[in-house]
């Protein structure tokens, strides 16, 4: 089990207070929203991608506890690079590597939503469903 | 007799006594979401199941006798809590959502027709809300909602205003489970008479915390339920005057409900039984009679004023912490129930790091959505009080909230 120290590393408080992936590109090739409706935590992620397919550059908005906005911050930063096609193969172990902490099944779906949003972006769906994160 | 001593019955509260997280003493301020049991209620669950369980009416057999018996004292108990008339006047449901939804379900689908009007209010509980939501999408019933002032309380001169517009149902909370704010329900009750209007009072919150009494109020229906006043989940309550229940067709239909049934049809059985269909929460019951005794045996009067001094002193205490803003009215228009946002930190970070200190809070819109977006919030944190909480449980709320903005920082 992990304390609270560990829950709320200083990397997840200083991602939230300031993150550095934060914002809206404008044109994007790729955006997508979604909510958590128990908390209301929001996510937006926009993209740009080159021709070879690789995400040049990602921003993520919106609101929500320091869980799920340190993800989406940290996540923004890890697919820089990478093709669509290895951000589809992401799981939920990737964010909780990239979190470093353990989480339960509620505070789970705050860290989770940042990816579920990505994947629905990149796979091009009109909506973000649960299995996107299994 | 002499004022109840509160510190002292914590003991008949045994989860009260374990710790959590790393060793913390639990401190339980999440009432309002449900309340905990104390032995009583615990011990004539258990006794009922170890000594007279069976299924009830119609049992030749000694068993189903004894539990018939107790069930129905049950009721005459729990009816006897609300000063209502008779015990037929309370039909047992599931939980308050299911008293109003079988109010929307049965008097309003048999009642309401396109082009009329339902008067709810802005600070409602979800359960208040989409039964009737649903009957307006189904019956192209208008529903009108009287606003909530800043301060947390309900606009009456609104409220008067939208009455000339003279709906067929009032249905409001009696306390919110946000803004703690107690409504003045006897006025506004009589005020819904004049103009006409049938009432459903949502007493969630307030048959736990306050004395109510539902001749006095003369109100139509109330709906209450048992978890969030010392008994048991499983089993609520929905008082009806007998007038409008003996008019009301059926609710659910199988067993119990039915007087005698062939291949096409069936006749309906007497209130309350009408309501009730199937076998019901029996040991549910016992516990909900044993939760009011012990509610009684303290007092109403005795545990709204512990809960008022409470709530007096929370307010103080938080309103000290910079950052930190405090929803709803005055402490003297309020229940126990404080709901509250701090800057730049999101509910669920504030209900996780004060877990870890033992302290059981709420976070999230608290089945009231509406009402945050009233208040341009999507989430708040909310502490509440019940009769077993103490004024060094909010220094530890205070002491919480503290580390809470340390880690913060």
């Amino acid at each position: 089990m992990c304390g609270m120290d560990d829950f709320y590393r200083e990397l997840i408080i200083e991602r939230y207070k300031t993150p550095l992936y934060r914002g809206h590109l404008e044109p994007h090739d790729i955006q997508f929203e979604d909510e958590n409706p128990l908390c209301g935590d929001h996510i937006e992620v926009t993209l740009r991608v080159d021709e070879e397919g690789r995400i040049r550059e990602a921003r993520f908005d919106g609101h929500g506890c320091a869980i799920s906005q340190a993800s989406a911050d940290l996540l923004m930063e890890a697919i820089l690079g990478k093709t669509l096609e290895e951000v589809k193969q992401l799981t939920r172990q990737d964010v909780l590597d990239l979190l470093g902490i353990e989480l339960g099944p509620v505070r789970l779906k705050c860290a989770l939503l940042p990816l579920k949003v990505l994947k629905a972006g990149v796979y091009g769906l009109g909506e973000a469903g649960d299995d996107l994160v299994e | 007799m002499g004022a109840p001593d509160f510190a002292a019955l914590r003991a008949d509260f045994p989860i009260l006594s374990r710790r959590v997280g790393e060793g913390k003493p639990l401190i339980y301020l999440d009432s309002t979401a449900t309340a905990q049991k104390p032995v009583s209620v615990l011990a004539a669950m258990d006794e009922f199941y170890r000594q007279h369980h069976a299924n009830i009416h119609r049992g030749i057999h000694t068993l189903a006798e004894e539990a018939t018996a107790r069930y129905e004292a049950g009721r005459e108990r729990v009816a006897r809590f609300i000063h209502a008339p008779a015990a037929a006047n309370l039909i047992f449901t599931r939980n308050t959502t299911e008293a109003i939804n079988l109010v929307a379900y049965t008097w309003a689908r048999a009642h309401l027709k396109a082009g009329d009007r339902l008067l709810l209010t802005e600070m409602e509980h979800h359960s208040n809300l989409v039964p009737w939501q649903i009957l307006a999408a189904e019956r192209g019933v208008t529903l009108d909602f009287v606003p909530v002032t800043p301060e947390g309380l309900l606009d009456l001169e609104a409220y008067r205003a939208l009455l000339t517009r003279e709906p067929k149902l009032v249905a409001f909370t009696h306390m919110s489970n946000v803004l703690g704010t107690i409504n003045p329900a006897a006025e506004m009750i009589r005020l819904a008479h004049e103009a006409g209007a049938i009432v459903l009072l949502d007493g969630a919150q307030s048959v736990p915390h306050l004395p109510v009494d539902v001749q006095a109020l003369d109100v139509d229906f109330l709906a209450f339920s048992a978890h969030k006043m010392l008994g048991p989940s499983g089993i609520g309550a929905l008082y009806g005057k007998m007038t409008l229940l003996q008019a009301m067709p059926p609710f659910l239909g199988g067993g119990d409900m039915i007087r005698r049934v062939s291949l096409q049809g069936f006749q309906a059985n007497t209130v309350p039984y009408k309501f009730e269909a199937g076998t019901p929460a029996i040991a549910e019951a016992i516990g909900f009679a044993a939760a009011v005794e012990y509610l009684e045996r303290v007092g109403m009067e005795a545990i709204a004023a512990h809960e008022q001094r409470l709530v007096a002193y929370a307010l103080e205490r938080l309103g000290e912490i910079p950052g930190l803003r405090v929803l709803g009215p005055s402490a003297s228009m309020r229940g126990g129930v404080v709901a509250f946002a701090l800057e730049g930190i999101h509910p669920h970070d504030v209900a996780q790091i004060l877990d870890r200190e033992g302290i059981a809070v709420r976070a999230g819109h608290h089945c009231a959505q509406p009402l945050h977006e009233k208040f341009g919030l999507s989430a708040t944190t909310r502490a509440s009080f019940y009769l077993y909480n103490q004024e060094w449980e909010i220094d530890k709320l205070v002491e919480g909230i503290d580390t809470v903005k340390k880690v913060f920082g």
